[in-house]
């Protein structure tokens, strides 16, 4: 009786979830629309998506996803993926994403006056949509910014025991490490790694996390991406953390790239387009600044006022597609230092 | 799994190599598709990671993900098998309750507690900040990302397995062997060690294994305690280096060590059997702790329950309180529980049928075929969730351009991607990750049924399937439901499998708390986050309402 009336709920629940398989596997719509594939937090509601389609009728559909797992789907569908733009955070993803064909070459005049060379694919199959600096932070009640210059100087044995490092797992810095590689070459770059482990930094997993330490007195200095800084005092004005701009007087601070391209089997091409030519025009770049305290790639564009305090800075020009060329390389860099 | 020496059947075994070891066979054949895409990169050329992890730091994942292993077995036999010893053999105030909500931190995500758990303990945390205030500036706390932090966190959130099939175990013993002990003149020590710890040793050990298992396929956990192991390692290759391959290849070192911990449950079991002849008899007459056992027994469940469920669970609400004020709740929140509860209800469903004929199919053959079928079909519990989903993903697209195509030019219209980000695909990826969960529990349960029942059964002139379905599925009711609420609740938290192979627009609790904490922020990830624990405790406490009654 009991086990007979178990089967029956059980074969009502299976029948839902081929109900739910079917509904799914429905073709889509003729209406003019572009499908993306995101790895951007908060895809489905960019600010900046929803003007798009005010402005040109287009519907934008979003799939959100972890970059790693989301190149493997884009790939596995092959020839019949729905997805006509990748949007994809570290611009190593992107350059993955090139290098395996997954992304075709876009000749937009556009597009390539939008967006400074260095944080475009020479090849223009993807570029960038907002750009993510990550430099020096320090404890404003322990630290003047006098006694802060570079990156290399982190490695200094004036902050042993005083320096916070995310992780080197994070994408964040194998790319910071990768830019490296390719402006100073590997043996530079690897006693630049030695020093900072040298120091004994605390290791902290998530750029927040890193800074609450720094602001605790946990340590003293730090290295994160400038927006978690920002969203953090957006809530507290009062936090003791500021930014320095690492590497004024040589290469420039380290900045990476949140950026998209259109796919190769893009069924919706000239929209997949459009999207990107008006994702990086002004409009919309003012949006992405305004959303989350990123800087936009398009320098005609305006930083969110409360960074705007944070002055302007000179971003290291190595092609960001560096960080992606040289990622493997550093990622196994950090394994020889050290640098967990 | 411990399928086999328990349950033999001698009877029903001369109607020979039958249709159940087919449908073993047939079951693990469909389950073992997503597992060998990932074992056969092992033939595919990957680049120089190996030999660059031999010269780093190979060895030292190895052991780091084996002191793991040690550390989490240990603590959660302590505590899940302690706890239930406890609450089963003696009264204490506060017992009636603490005995089921020491079961609800099962409906809390492992990434919830842990983040939780960090932030209390942390330097920047309020604990320690708190006491750098009170004592002075030099005041610190042991380090929480620490080997120590990675067990006592893991610990908390996975002993509830252990607890809940002990417990069970337990209550199901009887009085008559421990009086048998205690008139022989043996202490109630000795007694409990010798009588009653051995006794419900299948159901420790397979609590153990399925807490071990867990801990093997951690991602979320260990890289936020920045502790390493094998599956750390197997994410960085693979995000890091970009290089998919090699981290399939790493995931396949990983069933080395879940067929190791499988091997190790069932030489555990050894030939014994643990079944209990005749009726139950009265239960064990639980001692009355007075005065300062009285308090230690309650402070102890007290204790537990407050690390790994009132903590996590208040942090939760905390932030969910400030996120509703602030206006940050996702509009269709209806839409994304019931996405939720169907996939979780229908791989409960498919992965409890699948259990039960994977687990009688071994009993009424013990053969070695069906042995290592339900061994295979439950190696995916120790494999990280995207890797098995990877391993769905590439057979679904390979099917999907390879045999499509022909059913197109027979319809003569384009179908697209049939397979591939389908709901099906995303619950056999559930089912694949999930059914050693429901394959341990019906196991168990299964176990302790004398075999005389199915002779009987026999000699009165039933066929196998009707003696399954007339005398053992009403006997393991319990561990039945078991079985369907854990992997309910299991489902219901997954997050890698589900971001990769969900089909388009189904979005569930889990891809909502992703969204949000991705980015960490935590506070905007609150709301669905309790929700999704709310959902989950409910299943949690109907299954401890039936299996409570007598």
């Amino acid at each position: 009786m009991t086990a007979r009336r178990t089967r029956r709920g059980g074969a009502r629940i299976l029948a839902v979830a081929l109900g739910l398989a079917a509904g799914s596997a429905v073709a889509t719509a003729e209406s003019a629309e572009v499908m993306v594939y995101s790895a951007r937090a908060h895809y489905g509601q960019e600010p900046a998506m929803e003007a798009f389609t005010k402005k040109t009728g287009i519907v934008v559909k979003s799939f959100g996803g972890e970059a790693g797992p989301l190149f493997e789907r884009l790939k596995a569908e092959g020839d019949k993926t729905p997805a006509d733009v990748l949007i994809s955070v570290d611009a190593g993803n992107l350059w993955n994403a090139a290098r395996a064909g997954l992304l075709g070459k876009v000749d937009s005049p556009e597009t390539q006056a939008n967006i400074p060379a260095h944080l475009r694919d020479p090849e223009n199959r993807w570029v960038g949509l907002t750009v993510r600096a990550r430099t020096i932070m320090y404890n404003t009640k322990k630290v003047k910014p006098e006694e802060l210059s570079t990156y290399e100087a982190l490695g200094d044995p004036k902050w042993k025991g005083r320096l916070c490092l995310r992780s080197s797992t994070h994408i964040y810095n194998q790319s910071l490490l990768a830019t490296m590689i390719k402006r100073h070459g590997e043996a530079k770059a690897e006693s630049l790694v030695k020093g900072w482990v040298a120091n004994n930094p605390t290791l902290i997993q998530g750029d927040t996390k890193v800074l609450e330490a720094v602001a605790a007195g946990q340590c003293d200095v730090a290295l994160t991406n400038t927006y978690y800084l920002g969203r953090i005092l957006a809530k507290d004005a009062a936090f003791p953390v500021a930014a320095f701009w690492a590497n004024q007087q040589t290469t420039g601070t380290h900045v990476n790239i949140s950026g998209a391209g259109v796919t190769t089997h893009a069924k919706n091409r000239a929209e997949a387009i459009k999207l990107i030519e008006f994702l990086t025009g002004p409009e919309a770049q003012q949006m992405f600044a305004d959303s989350n305290f990123e800087y936009p790639a398009n320098p005609q564009a305006g930083v969110n006022p409360l960074i705007a305090g944070w002055g302007k800075f000179k971003q290291d020009d190595t092609n960001i597609a560096a960080a992606g060329e040289f990622q493997a390389a550093a990622t196994k860099l950090a394994d020889r230092a050290g640098y967990k | 799994m411990a399928v086999g020496p328990v349950g033999r059947v001698l009877a029903l075994r001369s109607a020979g190599p039958s249709l159940w070891t087919w449908l073993a066979v047939g079951i693990t054949t469909v389950l073992a598709v997503p597992i060998a895409a990932v074992v056969s990169s092992l033939a595919m050329p990957a680049g120089d990671v190996w030999r660059h992890l031999w010269r780093t730091q190979l060895l030292e994942l190895v052991g780091q993900t084996l002191l793991l292993l040690i550390g989490v077995g240990i603590g959660t036999l302590l505590v899940g098998g302690g706890l239930a010893w406890l609450v089963v053999h003696h009264r204490f105030p506060g017992r009636g309750v603490l005995e089921w909500a020491l079961i609800l931190p099962l409906a809390v995500p492992a990434y919830v507690i842990g983040f939780a758990f960090i932030g209390l303990f942390e330097y920047a945390g309020p604990l320690q900040s708190g006491l750098r205030g009170w004592v002075g500036a030099g005041a610190r706390l042991p380090e929480i990302r620490s080997y120590a932090g990675v067990v006592v966190m893991m610990t908390l959130v996975f002993y509830p397995y252990v607890y809940l099939l002990a417990r069970v175990a337990f209550r199901e013993q009887g009085a008559a062997s421990v009086e048998v002990a205690r008139m022989l003149g043996r202490s109630r020590g000795v007694a409990f060690l010798r009588i009653t710890v051995p006794m419900a040793r299948p159901a420790l050990v397979a609590g153990v294994a399925l807490a071990m298992m867990e801990a093997l396929a951690d991602f979320g956990t260990v890289a936020s305690f920045g502790y390493r192991t094998l599956t750390e390692a197997i994410y960085r290759v693979w995000y890091g280096m970009f290089d998919r391959i090699a981290a399939t290849q790493l995931a396949s070192v990983l069933l080395i060590f879940a067929a190791g911990l499988l091997l190790l449950e069932r030489h555990s079991r050894g030939r014994a059997r643990f079944t209990q002849r005749g009726r139950r008899g009265p239960a064990v007459e639980p001692v009355r702790l007075a005065g300062w056992q009285a308090g230690a027994a309650t402070g102890a469940c007290v204790g537990v329950l407050a690390l790994a469920f009132l903590l996590p669970v208040g942090q939760l609400a905390w932030w969910a309180t400030s996120a509703v004020r602030a206006g940050q709740v996702a509009p269709d929140f209806a839409t994304l529980l019931w996405h939720t509860c169907a996939l979780a209800g229908a791989t409960a469903a498919v992965a409890s049928v699948l259990a039960v004929l994977l687990a009688y199919a071994g009993r009424l053959h013990g053969t070695a075929t069906v042995r290592v079928a339900a061994q295979l079909a439950s190696m995916g519990y120790a494999l990280p969730g995207a890797v098995i989903a990877v391993g769905v993903l590439l057979p679904l697209a390979w099917a999907d351009h390879a045999l499509v195509p022909s059913l197109e030019r027979a319809l003569g219209r384009p179908l697209g991607l049939l397979l591939t980000g389908s709901a099906a695909g995303l619950i056999l990826a559930y089912v694949v990750r999930f059914l050693a969960v429901g394959l341990q529990t019906v196991d168990a349960s299964l176990g302790k049924i004398p075999p005389s029942l199915d002779d009987a059964a026999r000699v009165l002139g039933a066929r196998a399937g009707s003696t399954l379905r007339r005398v053992h599925l009403p006997l393991i009711r319990g561990g039945l439901l078991t079985a369907v609420v854990l992997v309910f609740v299991e489902t219901m938290k997954e997050m890698p499998a589900t971001l990769l192979l969900r089909p388009f627009g189904l979005n569930t609790l889990a891809v909502e708390i992703w969204e949000r904490t991705a980015e960490s922020m935590w506070q905007e990830a609150a709301v669905p986050a309790l929700t999704l624990v709310a959902v989950g405790l409910l299943p949690v406490i109907l299954l401890i309402r039936l299996t409570s009654r007598r």
